[in-house]
């Protein structure tokens, strides 16, 4: 059950990348692989300034902060200079890596004796049950706000621009500004993605971030099924689904362990998961 | 309302396909002008149209809308005075959000997309009697996908849209090419109500000679980037279609 258990908590944290990548793949149509590194960057931010003693909420300030700025660089590479997402994304994640080294001083930094986000509320003695609670509650504030920023005037722009630009733009958005907010927001939700987990594992490390974008595309493609099969218009629903797909894909994984799978064959499990989800509706409506 | 001074456009300049779009062009529309705009492909009909949209930038020469200056300002700037309906009747209109969420959207075209949310029972209801005067039952539809209906619906939704603001000038490119002729007649009719009912400038660039001679007050043909003809609304009433069909022999 222990598994299951921190599968889930891992789930609630992997649920900023799922939004993230929401926001960047299905909402702005945009293919955006800075993720890797922004979700570094949070870790490592997270990292060097709980060692040095930093206030809570200047801590979360910063990871926002910090994811935003990648996410923004990459959308002006895209925008202004007219380069490929994904590659502007490589780029900018190529780069992060350094930065993110230069930050952490060193490959690994150990935070296990460090006060965090998981000891600011002490309701249930298992520890891993009372993360339950503080997770939950962060990751049901962060749905609420992202469910509002959708609903708004501006959200319904952001919305419209990865249908047809043509259209915003000669409704006076300019869709440029709009792409780089959107990578922004993108980001810094992948960096509080990296600032939970840092907390939740104990450590930051400067290869935490490789592969994680595959985690967000999971998730988002498990919440798309869903939303296809079950005919969902709501944003609301949407987003919890987004999140459920964050968590049902560690739930999975963990089940994969549960039966005795080999450890290093977890990355291909998790591609071939990934392969069966896509491939799934697509096959069984072919046949229909 | 619009005033083009001198304007070129030539497109990769200098390059081997260099193709001259338009040539010291010069042309005023006054206002609650209805233009028609005729010429064959390549003649600069949509050229002339983006320039005024502001989707390209002129090479030399002036664009001036409603009093201002408006050579170098972006698309998403003339917005506040333009709005404009394209020949693909998807582009119009956003297809993965709802009715509303288009209509709220159009409601803010001059205005800032702020961080509120605006689609209240008030804004719910005027949507509703907006889109119940175009007689086509989509009312009670207004929280559906935007992309679930035909083109020729979105199409005469995206013309109720452009009126959900203040609008001076409405651009149609081609508005029916894509539509079947029934569709099509009700997309040009609701136009035509539409810019007499709220007085506005408008420009429409067609292919449908039947159009052309049916709406507007005033016609333009155009040829290799010039203007050729250009008849204003004493004569166009008496010009025949038949005519206008001459015009291209």
């Amino acid at each position: 059950m222990g598994l299951y258990l921190s599968a889930l908590l891992q789930g609630l944290c992997f649920a900023g990348i799922a939004f993230g990548i929401y926001i960047s793949m299905k909402i702005f149509n945009i293919p955006d692989i800075t993720t890797d590194g922004s979700y570094t960057l949070g870790g490592v931010v997270t990292g060097i300034m709980l060692t040095h003693n930093q206030p809570g909420w200047m801590i979360l300030l910063a990871v926002i902060g910090a994811g935003a700025v990648a996410g923004a660089l990459t959308g002006i590479i895209h925008t202004k200079l007219k380069i490929n997402a994904l590659l502007a994304g490589i780029l900018v994640m190529t780069a992060l890596y350094s930065v993110n080294l230069t930050i952490l001083g060193r490959s690994n930094l150990p935070l296990l004796s460090l006060p965090s986000l998981f000891s600011v509320l002490n309701v249930l003695t298992d520890p891993n049950q009372n993360s339950l609670i503080i997770l939950s509650l962060f990751v049901a504030a962060l749905t609420l706000l992202i469910g509002y920023l959708l609903k708004t005037d501006f959200g319904i722009a952001m919305r419209a621009t990865g249908n047809s630009e043509q259209m915003v733009r000669a409704l006076g958005v300019n869709t440029d500004r709009m792409k780089i907010i959107g990578l922004a927001i993108a980001n810094a939700l992948t960096a509080l993605s990296g600032y939970l987990i840092t907390q939740f594992q104990g450590f930051a490390d400067i290869s935490m971030g490789i592969g994680v974008v595959i985690i967000g595309l999971g998730s988002v493609i498990i919440a798309e099924t869903l939303i296809n099969w079950l005919q969902i218009t709501s944003v609301w629903l949407s987003l919890v689904l987004v999140l459920a797909g964050a968590v049902i894909f560690q739930l999975v994984l963990a089940f994969t362990l549960d039966i005795g799978v080999n450890p290093n064959l977890l990355k291909m499990v998790t591609a071939m998961f990934v392969l069966i989800i896509v491939g799934l509706p697509r096959l069984t409506s072919s046949k229909a | 309302m619009i005033e083009l001074k001198s304007i070129s456009k030539t497109f990769n300049a200098g390059k081997p396909n260099e193709v001259k779009a338009l040539g010291k062009l010069n042309l005023e529309i006054k206002e609650k002008e209805f233009v028609v705009i005729v010429g064959s492909n390549g003649s600069g009909k949509t050229t002339l149209l983006n320039l005024v949209a502001g989707t390209i930038l002129p090479d030399t020469g002036s664009i001036s809308i409603a009093g201002n200056n408006a050579t170098k300002l972006a698309d998403y700037q003339r917005s506040k005075w333009i709005a404009r309906i394209f020949q693909n009747p998807l582009s119009g209109t956003a297809a993965d959000l709802s009715i509303l969420d288009n209509f709220r959207l159009a409601a803010l075209r001059t205005q800032n997309k702020g961080l509120t949310i605006g689609k209240n029972e008030k804004f719910k209801t005027l949507v509703r009697e907006k889109i119940a005067a175009l007689g086509m039952g989509l009312e009670d539809k207004t929280e559906q996908p935007i992309g679930t209906l035909s083109g020729g619906q979105r199409q005469a939704l995206t013309l109720m849209m452009s009126v959900m603001d203040e609008c001076k000038i409405l651009l149609l490119d081609e508005p029916t090419a894509a539509l079947d002729p029934r569709s099509a007649e009700n997309v040009m009719r609701t136009a035509d109500a539409l810019i007499k009912q709220y007085g506005l400038t408008a420009i429409l660039v067609t292919h449908n000679l039947k159009d052309a001679a049916n709406y507007g007050s005033r016609i333009i043909q155009m040829s290799e980037g010039e203007i050729l003809k250009d008849i204003s609304t004493a004569e166009k009433t008496k010009l025949k279609q038949a005519e206008l069909f001459e015009w291209f022999g």
